[in-house]
């Protein structure tokens, strides 16, 4: 018997422990990355239970493949993982390369692999900006998008596209690179890394920061390779696994660049690497820069490859081959591929099957954010409710990606 | 046992496991297929890359078996997607499983054939856990059933969708508009 008259809505009232409660995160819960759905099952502020719900972005993109030609297809996967699309475009043509045997000259390939390091770190640079931002960090965001932008600034120059460049055709590029690109690129490079620097001034020292990434969302190295993690959540838990090292492509092998790892399994040690990341990828870029020797950046395939604008005003068969590449698109022998890269979330895998004719039979991406999200609930069973913001930051997902 | 200096200038090494890392993966999967004949129906090999092709019944064994052998050591999944071969074609739909070590950096895609009827496959869940939302997706779009699935559910397309949107007689523009009930 208190002696204290309490009112009822105030009254101290006994909740059996089992007492849970389902709530629904999302989808348009600002820290999901977009149109992600999680439904939690929360005992007080515990998730017992996590199941992501996707399929909101589902556009069909998988369908669309084969009613398009192989050339057509290349804007479609611009539009998946948005904040990598060089990357997606390096993969399916890679592919389409693959089944037709093509040779892509040497400058096409310096190229290809100067343009996606670049994507790489402005991709790195959203999932940081954001992922601070998740965390509670609003500063970081506006120095990791004044870096972003310089690089959107480049792709713009060379492509003419900031989000959907499509710069990468069936073999070779679009076009070549603009005159004085290369020394752009310099200017963005010397201020890059004291740009990093920043970031580690502003964040990694950052003690509520480091409270909020330590010990969350841990993965063991066997259950991440159990759950086909891949990209810098895998290297997070210390595997040192890197598609551009163990299958390389682009000639990735003769490049100098480490591959960071990381042993502590948890958000942070997913941040580090793809802190760490940056800086290789900006090695990477300068011993591109230095490989950068003039040359053709389109294989010698008429049939497959866009002639040049001069040449078909003036020269009959050009015109033809132009002609017939626009209008009935060119057959690719019949055959299956699976071309895996990495991207900037991990392994970016295509699946490309041709029947023979001039558009695929059946196109297949394996989206790293979507097999890294299947282990959300795995990575969040235990943590706090508010970890769940940290955790899906980590992951680096998107939902273009994963729904496609 | 010869120390690793000696060893260097004579190619042909005594121990085992030498000898098994200088394999190629089509050799290991000419191996496999000599150790388990009834696994393995086909093995193909076109633009470096290899395909073994499995009787439905089999893929848990034959999965299990290149997850654990100590030459193959698949223990990375890295995909999982169905192909509809067309309206008219018998079997019908494949199920391609691509698989990657992360010990020996080989790949390999392990195929299975469905007649359009019988379109199951026992599911590998067991053996790699994140085959789980890989078969999910392929029943969503593709209409293949995974027995043994844990939560076989539509992954991408709502509950209450009619059909598979990713077979060849499920039409670009649907049969109408679609309504959430």
């Amino acid at each position: 018997m208190s002696a204290v008259n309490i009112p009822p809505q105030f009254e101290i009232v006994d909740r059996p422990l089992d007492t849970q409660m389902t709530i629904s995160m999302g989808p348009q819960h600002p820290s999901t990355h977009g149109v992600l759905r999680l439904e939690l099952v929360l005992d007080g502020e515990m998730v017992v239970k996590a199941t992501p719900d996707i399929g909101y972005l589902h556009t069909g993109m998988e369908k669309l493949f084969e009613y398009k030609k192989y050339q057509q297809g290349i804007v479609i996967t611009d539009r998946m993982d948005y904040l990598n699309p060089l990357g997606n475009n390096l993969a399916y043509v890679m592919a389409v390369e693959k089944l037709l045997e093509l040779e892509i000259p040497e400058r096409a390939q310096t190229i290809r692999v100067l343009m996606c390091e670049l994507q790489r770190i402005a991709s790195h640079l959203v999932w940081l900006g954001t992922h601070a931002l998740d965390i509670g960090a609003m500063s970081v965001f506006f120095y990791c998008f004044r870096e972003r932008e310089k690089i959107l600034n480049l792709i713009e120059a060379a492509s003419g596209g900031r989000l959907t460049p499509s710069y990468f055709r069936i073999g070779g590029l679009m076009m070549d690179l603009p005159s004085g690109f290369e020394r752009r690129v310099g200017q963005f490079q010397d201020g890059f890394i004291k740009a990093v620097d920043e970031f580690h001034v502003l964040l990694t020292g950052n003690r509520i920061f480091q409270n909020r990434t330590k010990g969350v969302g841990v993965i063991t190295a066997e259950d991440a390779i159990d759950w086909g993690l891949s990209g810098p959540c895998l290297r997070g838990s210390g595997v040192d696994l890197d598609v551009r090292r163990v299958n390389p492509y682009c000639s990735y092998e003769t490049y100098e660049f480490d591959v960071p790892v990381e042993q502590d399994c948890d958000v942070w040690a997913r941040y580090m690497v793809r802190m760490r990341e940056m800086k290789e990828s900006h090695k990477i870029v300068a011993q591109a820069l230095g490989r950068l020797k003039p040359g053709p950046v389109k294989a010698d395939a008429p049939k497959v490859v866009l002639p040049d604008r001069e040449a078909m005003k003036t020269h009959m068969d050009a015109l033809i081959h132009h002609f017939l590449i626009v209008a009935e698109g060119f057959d690719v022998p019949a055959g299956e591929v699976y071309h895996p890269i990495e991207g900037s979330k991990g392994e970016l895998g295509v699946y490309v099957k041709s029947d023979g004719g001039p558009k695929p039979s059946r196109v297949h991406f394996r989206g790293p954010s979507f097999v890294n999200l299947s282990a959300l609930p795995h990575m969040s069973e235990g943590a706090m409710m508010a970890d769940i913001v940290a955790i899906i930051g980590s992951l680096d997902i998107v939902l273009g990606e994963i729904d496609r | 046992m010869s120390t690793g200096t000696d060893s260097d200038n004579n190619l042909p090494e005594s121990p085992n496991r030498d000898l098994s890392q200088r394999l190629t993966p089509s050799q290991l999967v000419t191996a496999f297929g000599r150790q388990h004949p009834d696994w393995v129906s086909e093995i193909r090999e076109a633009l470096g890359e290899i395909t073994l092709v499995v009787p439905a019944a089999h893929i848990v064994d034959v999965c299990a078996e290149l997850k654990s052998g100590a030459e193959t050591q698949f223990d990375f999944l890295s995909d999982i997607c169905g192909a509809d071969r067309g309206v008219e074609e018998e079997p019908r739909f494949e199920v391609n499983y691509h698989l990657f070590s992360t010990k020996k950096h080989h790949r390999l895609r392990v195929k299975v054939l469905l007649n359009e009827g019988e379109a199951h496959v026992p599911t590998v869940t067991g053996v790699w856990r994140t085959a789980n939302w890989h078969e999910r997706e392929t029943f969503d779009l593709m209409g293949v059933v995974f027995d043994g699935h844990p939560d076989l559910r539509r992954i991408l397309l709502p509950d209450d969708w009619q059909g598979h949107a990713l077979r060849k007689d499920f039409p670009l523009r649907g049969y109408e508009p679609y309504s959430l009930k």
